[in-house]
């Protein structure tokens, strides 16, 4: 029998914010759920990120933003992705990012926002409810 | 653990419910405390009275019948103008003192104009300080030999002090006057809030530089604030942030000393920031087992002798980590209930978090709502009419007996590491630190730990909040602004601060009077920040999880 492919994640901290308690619990998260996750570390640009998901041919890119930034990086994200034909690659995201925000955030293609006071079970099945249908 | 003391009904209820009698440091609590827990406390050698030695009771003899606690609140935003705005409306309500917050590229040590920063400007609610300009507007009108201010800057502290020694001196305010806080503490940054770009013994050099500094001009100004909340917010359990915010202090006072200077010279100005969380006990025998810790080590480790060197002052936040976004006013309580303990606790001074803080920053009803809980605490609940109320309680006592052993535990582990720094560059508080993390995640996830409102009586719904607004040409008009100031300067000056700059950087002198002079020829931070740069380097990080 042949071994699924694991689902593989790239989880990447944008900007300049260093607040990585979220990203590393659901790090854990994602990893105890069997998937393959490439963590970036800290003060990541946007364009460091899609490189790396190019190089690590992941299924899915996360970004934590708790800074207030996420108006300026997400588009950019998208926008870059875009241009290396990226666009199918799922995007997800978490952090301090008000109502108004996601919605816009989601219009533009970023699948979805998870705030603070996730369970890290509903992140999980999302991914997968995304990935493994395809 | 005295399981055999226990009735069949309690063990019982503890395997059907294992975590509802363990504190968040992970202890398991007995059902009931008595003589025998206590049986090795000894009152005099022990407590002692408030005000004495080993202070375990308090610093002062009469705590808050003498004085209040420090009514400390956050005054900042975005903008210089408004975060003076707001900084004069907290003290308008009674606050009697204000922390200051940086926004990400000040905290990262750049300019508003710096690429890197774009979208950052102005961000979570910090002030985007770029140049002395920016201090003198937000300082305007304040009374800088009246008001402490709490500066809440880490990496470039000594950038911010120059600016605020400078601005005060404009004013005719000499340094020996100014009171208040710098953070300064970078060896938290590098274990947990990450806002950190030099190597750490770099970093290491600069605090010590603005302790010295501190110690021969600026009597009334605590130069550190050695920070257990940071730790505590990326998820350091209690027992961990007692432990390493020690740790860390013995840490500086060891460094400053190998600088030179005398212990009884700056100890009495090194300060502590605790946070407070939702297990009401265990904060306040972190708390007191804090001042016994430091109290018997600076004395007989240390061999401090002015008892003033002795004393654990601290500030202390409730906890943003327990704030819900799920049915914010809930956080009301919360915050009631840590700041109470604070209280109980004996800290010298306190902010109280906004219930709206998992949201966005705090809009001007829920800030107003957080400094009057304090001034409820303090005017109407009856707590400061006695000095540690909870002191000599059966389980507090042997709670904070436990803190301490505990802490020593750790104090050996970290020896054996090598010391604190040789433990961040091994990455073993980043690890303890994420693994707690963890765990509390699970706990809540597995509803070994309750949340009102997140894991257990939740609604469906989102409801609306007041969401303060930003501006979203703020940031376009701060590189406006500061390039309209660079091109009011003597750029030779400049030219020659930044190698001169270098060049102390390069040897072992002192920077605090020469930025304190390249400020006020216009050098911004990030020009200053960067000339450092040049010569330390940057730190980067493994990114573990």
């Amino acid at each position: 029998m042949q071994e699924k492919r694991k689902i593989r994640i790239l989880l990447a901290k944008p900007g300049l914010d260093g607040h990585d308690r979220g990203i590393k619990v659901v790090a854990r998260a994602l990893r105890d759920a069997g998937m393959e996750v490439i963590y970036s570390g800290l003060h990541q640009t946007p364009e460091q990120i899609v490189n790396t998901a190019l190089q690590e041919g992941v299924d899915g890119i996360g970004l934590s933003i708790l800074s207030g930034a996420h108006n300026t990086i997400f588009p950019k994200m998208m926008a870059l992705l875009k241009e290396k034909g990226l666009s199918d690659l799922l995007v997800f995201g978490g952090g301090t990012i008000p109502p108004k925000d996601r919605e816009r955030l989601k219009t533009m293609g970023v699948g979805e926002i998870f705030t603070s006071g996730t369970d890290t079970r509903d992140i999980v099945n999302y991914i997968k409810g995304v990935l493994e249908k395809v | 653990m005295a399981f055999g003391k226990r009735s069949k009904r309690q063990d019982l209820d503890l395997q059907s419910s294992p975590m509802a009698f363990k504190n968040l440091s992970g202890f398991v609590i007995d059902p009931v405390y008595g003589t025998e827990n206590i049986a090795q406390l000894d009152v005099e050698r022990d407590l002692g009275g408030p005000g004495e030695f080993p202070f375990t009771r308090g610093i002062h003899k009469t705590m808050y019948r003498g004085r209040l606690w420090t009514i400390r609140q956050l005054g900042s935003l975005g903008s210089s103008g408004e975060a003076n705005m707001r900084i004069r409306n907290l003290l308008a309500m009674g606050a009697t003192g204000v922390s200051i917050c940086l926004d990400m590229p000040t905290i990262m040590g750049r300019d508003s104009d710096d690429p890197l920063c774009e979208g950052e400007v102005g961000s979570s609610g910090g002030v985007a300080i770029d140049s002395i300009a920016d201090v003198r507007q937000l300082m305007d009108g304040i009374d800088l030999d009246q008001v402490s201010i709490n500066w809440v800057c880490n990496a470039q502290s000594c950038v911010i002090l120059a600016f605020f020694v400078a601005v005060a001196e404009e004013r005719g305010i000499s340094a020996d006057k100014l009171a208040g806080t710098l953070q300064n503490d970078i060896l938290k940054e590098y274990q947990a809030q990450k806002s950190y770009y030099f190597p750490p013994r770099s970093s290491m050099r600069l605090t010590v530089d603005t302790i010295k500094y501190c110690c021969r001009h600026m009597p009334r100004f605590n130069p550190i604030s050695i920070s257990g909340y940071h730790l505590a917010s990326a998820g350091a359990n209690p027992i961990q942030e007692l432990a390493f915010t020690l740790a860390n202090g013995f840490t500086y006072v060891e460094e400053t000393i190998k600088a030179g200077v005398d212990v009884d010279q700056f100890a009495p100005r090194l300060s502590f920031f605790f946070k407070v969380h939702n297990d009401f006990f265990e904060n306040i025998a972190k708390f007191r087992a804090a001042r016994r810790i430091w109290a018997r080590a600076m004395k007989e480790k240390y061999r401090a002798k002015d008892d003033r060197s002795w004393l654990f002052r601290v500030h202390t936040q409730t906890a943003g980590s327990s704030l819900t976004a799920q049915q914010p006013e809930n956080n009301i309580i919360r915050t009631t209930l840590q700041a109470l303990s604070a209280v109980l606790a004996g800290t010298q001074s306190l902010h109280t978090n906004a219930f709206d803080e998992a949201h966005s920053i705090p809009s001007a009803r829920s800030e107003k709502l957080a400094l009057r809980t304090q001034q409820i605490i303090a005017h109407e609940s009856g707590v400061i009419h006695t000095v540690d109320p909870l002191g000599g309680s059966y389980y507090l006592e042997s709670l904070t007996n436990k803190m301490e052993e505990e802490s020593y535990r750790y104090f050996e582990k970290i020896e054996q590491l090598g010391g604190v720094l040789k433990g961040i560059e091994k990455g073993f508080f980043q690890r303890e630190i994420a693994d707690s993390a963890y765990q509390y995640q699970k706990d809540i996830e597995n509803k070994r730990r309750i949340i009102v409102g997140l894991n257990e009586y939740r609604e469906d719904g989102e409801e609306p909040i007041e969401m303060r607004e930003t501006d979203p040409t703020f940031e376009t008009r701060k590189i406006a602004e500061l390039k309209a100031f660079k091109s009011q300067r003597n750029q030779q000056r400049v030219s020659a601060r930044i190698e001169q700059i270098r060049e102390v950087a390069r040897g072992d002198g002192d920077f605090m009077p020469l930025f304190i002079e390249a400020v006020k020829d216009g050098l911004t931070l990030g020009e200053i920040i960067g000339a450092m740069r040049d010569v330390f380097g940057e730190y980067r990080e493994e990114a573990i999880f």
